[in-house]
C-alpha cells in the first residue's frame, strides 16, 4: 500500500484491489449471518421455540405460552432466615417486598380449559426498595418434564396436532417418550394428579436450581418452592373450563392467601443442571418467609400484563445455576415478550402470522 | 505535503480504532445473543450492556474531539458528491453510535427491567415505563443495528477505496500518524 505518498489517484487499473475490497465487505456479512444463525437452520434459536408455540396460530397480545392466566398482587414478608445464605435484600429480617404475580395454566391458548392438564403456574416479580428485582416463574409439578431446551422443542413438535386428524399423533408422542426417559418422573406425576380446582391450594416450585450467594461470597445451590397454606379440598371436584379465575376471586374476597417460601439447600452431588431430577427428601430446608397475595385482576388490565417473568432477572445475592433451561427460558421469553408487546403497540408487521380467527377452545 | 492537517491527531485515531473494534464486536454480540438459547446467551447479554455504555461514552468523547479539531481536509480531487457522502456518513455513524446505547438503555427502562452493568452497578431508568414505548424502541434497536452495520460496511468500503484504488492519503490519515522524517 503506497498510501504514504499522497500522490494523484492512480490511473492504473487494479482489479485485484477491487477484489480485496469486495472480500473485506462480504466476509463480515457472512460472519454476521453465521453468528445470527441464518446459515444454520438446525441451530436452536429463540425464534424456533416461539414459532413452534405459534404453530396453532397467534393470539395477538397474549403470551406465547401459559397464555391463560390472571394477575395478582401482594407482598413478601421475610423472616430473615434466608439472609444467612443470600444477601438479597428481599431476605433481610422483617423486609416486606411488594410483589406482582400471575397465576396461569400452560399452553399457547388463552381460552384453554383449566381441566386440560394438571399443571398450574405462579410467576412473581419482587421489587425491593433498592431498585433490584427478583423474577421467578414456577410450576406446581415436582420436576420439569425435560432437562434441556432441545428436549423441550422435541416435545412440542411431538405433541403438535397431525394435520390429518387435528389431534396429536400418539405414535410420535410415544416415540418422543421412548427417546426421552427423563420425562418419566413428570409423566407419572401428571397421570396421578387431577387438575386442581384452585390456584390457591397449589405449591409452586422453581424446578430449576439457582445459586444463593452469602455475605462471604460463598455460593449455595438451591431450589425453592412457594408452599400453599391453603388446604386442598378432600375431594377436589376439578376446575371446569374456567373455574380457576372464579375460585381465586372468591377466595381473595374472603381474605389474603398465603404461601411459605421454602428454600432447599443442595448437598454436593445433587444435580443443579437437570430439572427433571428431584433432590432427595432429606435435604435441609429454610423457611424464608411468607408470600401474601391480596388482590387479583384480569390479565388484560392487571399490572402483570406486560411483565416478562424472565427467571434470570435476579437481585444481588441470587445467581443462575448451570441449568441449561435457564438461559433458554430467558431468550425465548424475551422474544415472546417482544412479539406480544409489538402486537399490543400495533408495530407495523405485527402479528407476523395470521391471527387465529377463532381461538381454539380447550385444546388438550 | 506534510502539513499538520494531513493526519488525524493521536486521540481521534486511538478513539477511532478502539471504537471500531468495540462496535463491530458489539454488533456480533447483539445478533449472537438474540439467536442463542444456550449459556452463550447469558454471557453475551452480560457483555452487551456495559459495552454499550462504554461505547456511548467513547462516542460522546469522539464527537467532542471532532468538534474541537477540524479533521484533515479531503483531497481537492475528490468529486463533490463523494465529499458530501463522506461528511453525511460520518455524522450518521456518530448519530448511530450515540443513539444505539441510548435506545437500548431507554427500552430497558420502558420495559421496567433493571439495567445492570455487572459488579453491582445499576443505571437509573431514562424513560417512563410504557409497553408502547418499549415495543417501538426494541424494534428500533434491531433496525438501527442493521443500519449501523450497513453504514460501517460503507465506511470500510470507502476507506479501502481511498487506500487501495485512489491512494490519496485519506486512508493513511486515520491509519497512522505523521511520519517523522
Amino acid at each position: 500500500m503506497s498510501a504514504s505518498s499522497p500522490s494523484a489517484p492512480s490511473r492504473r487499473r487494479q482489479p485485484w484491489w477491487w477484489l480485496v475490497i469486495a472480500c473485506a465487505l462480504v466476509v463480515p456479512v457472512l460472519l454476521f449471518a453465521y453468528v445470527a444463525g441464518w446459515m444454520t437452520p438446525d441451530r436452536l434459536t429463540p425464534a424456533r421455540f416461539v414459532d413452534q408455540f405459534q404453530h396453532g396460530g397467534v393470539h395477538p397480545g397474549f403470551r406465547r405460552n401459559h397464555a391463560k392466566g390472571m394477575c395478582v398482587s401482594g407482598y413478601f414478608q421475610s423472616n430473615g432466615a434466608a439472609s444467612r445464605y443470600s444477601t438479597a435484600s428481599v431476605f433481610a429480617t422483617d423486609a416486606r417486598t411488594p410483589v406482582i404475580g400471575r397465576f396461569a395454566v400452560p399452553g399457547p391458548n388463552p381460552v384453554a380449559s383449566d381441566a386440560a392438564g394438571p399443571v398450574r403456574s405462579l410467576a412473581l416479580r419482587f421489587t425491593p426498595e433498592d431498585g433490584q428485582q427478583w423474577r421467578t416463574a414456577m410450576n406446581n409439578s415436582p420436576v420439569f418434564v425435560v432437562a434441556t431446551p432441545a428436549g423441550f422443542l422435541a416435545r412440542m413438535i411431538a405433541h403438535q396436532p397431525d394435520p390429518a386428524t387435528g389431534k396429536p399423533d400418539p405414535a410420535r408422542i410415544a416415540a418422543f417418550r421412548a427417546a426421552h426417559p427423563e420425562t418419566r418422573a413428570f409423566l407419572a406425576w401428571a397421570k396421578a394428579t387431577r387438575p386442581s380446582s384452585s390456584w390457591a391450594t397449589q405449591t409452586y416450585r422453581s424446578l430449576d436450581a439457582f445459586e444463593f450467594v452469602d455475605a462471604e461470597g460463598h455460593q449455595h445451590p438451591v431450589r425453592w418452592r412457594m408452599q400453599s397454606e391453603t388446604p386442598a379440598p378432600i375431594n377436589d371436584e376439578g376446575s371446569g373450563n374456567d373455574g380457576l379465575a372464579t375460585d381465586l376471586q372468591q377466595r381473595l374476597a374472603q381474605g389474603p392467601l398465603r404461601w411459605r417460601l421454602i428454600v432447599t439447600l443442595a448437598q454436593p452431588g445433587d444435580p443443579t443442571d437437570d430439572a427433571t431430577r428431584a433432590w432427595p427428601e432429606d435435604r435441609p430446608e429454610v423457611d424464608a418467609g411468607t408470600l401474601v397475595l391480596t388482590r387479583a385482576e384480569s390479565q388484560s388490565e392487571g399490572p402483570c400484563r406486560d411483565i416478562n417473568y424472565d427467571p434470570t432477572v435476579l437481585p444481588n445475592g441470587i445467581r443462575i445455576s448451570n441449568d441449561p433451561l435457564l438461559p433458554a427460558r430467558s431468550a425465548v421469553y424475551a422474544l415472546s415478550h417482544l412479539r406480544r408487546t409489538s402486537e399490543e403497540a400495533h408495530v407495523p408487521g405485527y402479528p407476523a402470522v395470521q391471527p387465529s380467527a377463532t381461538p381454539q377452545e380447550h385444546t388438550p | 505535503m506534510t502539513s499538520p492537517t494531513r493526519h488525524f491527531h493521536w486521540l481521534p485515531r486511538l478513539l477511532h480504532w478502539s471504537m471500531a473494534v468495540l462496535i463491530v464486536a458489539m454488533l456480533f454480540i447483539g445478533i449472537g445473543m438474540v439467536g442463542s438459547v444456550s449459556s452463550t446467551h447469558e454471557a453475551l447479554i452480560r457483555l452487551h450492556k456495559p459495552l454499550g455504555i462504554l461505547i456511548l461514552l467513547l462516542a460522546l468523547l469522539r464527537v467532542c474531539t471532532r468538534l474541537a479539531a477540524r479533521p484533515p481536509a479531503l483531497p481537492t480531487t475528490l468529486p463533490r458528491w463523494q465529499k458530501h457522502a463522506a461528511h453525511a456518513s460520518h455524522w450518521l455513524l456518530y448519530g448511530l453510535m450515540i443513539a444505539m446505547p441510548l435506545i437500548g438503555w431507554a427500552m430497558l427502562s420502558a420495559a421496567g427491567d433493571p439495567i445492570v452493568l455487572g459488579g453491582g452497578l445499576r443505571l437509573p431508568p431514562i424513560a417512563p415505563q410504557s409497553t408502547l414505548l418499549y415495543a417501538y424502541l426494541r424494534q428500533a434497536h434491531t433496525v438501527l443495528a442493521f443500519g449501523l452495520f450497513a453504514t460501517i460496511l460503507g465506511h470500510v468500503g470507502a476507506a479501502l477505496h481511498h487506500g487501495l484504488i485512489r491512494r490519496d492519503g485519506v486512508f493513511s490519515s486515520m491509519a497512522r500518524g505523521r511520519r517523522r522524517e
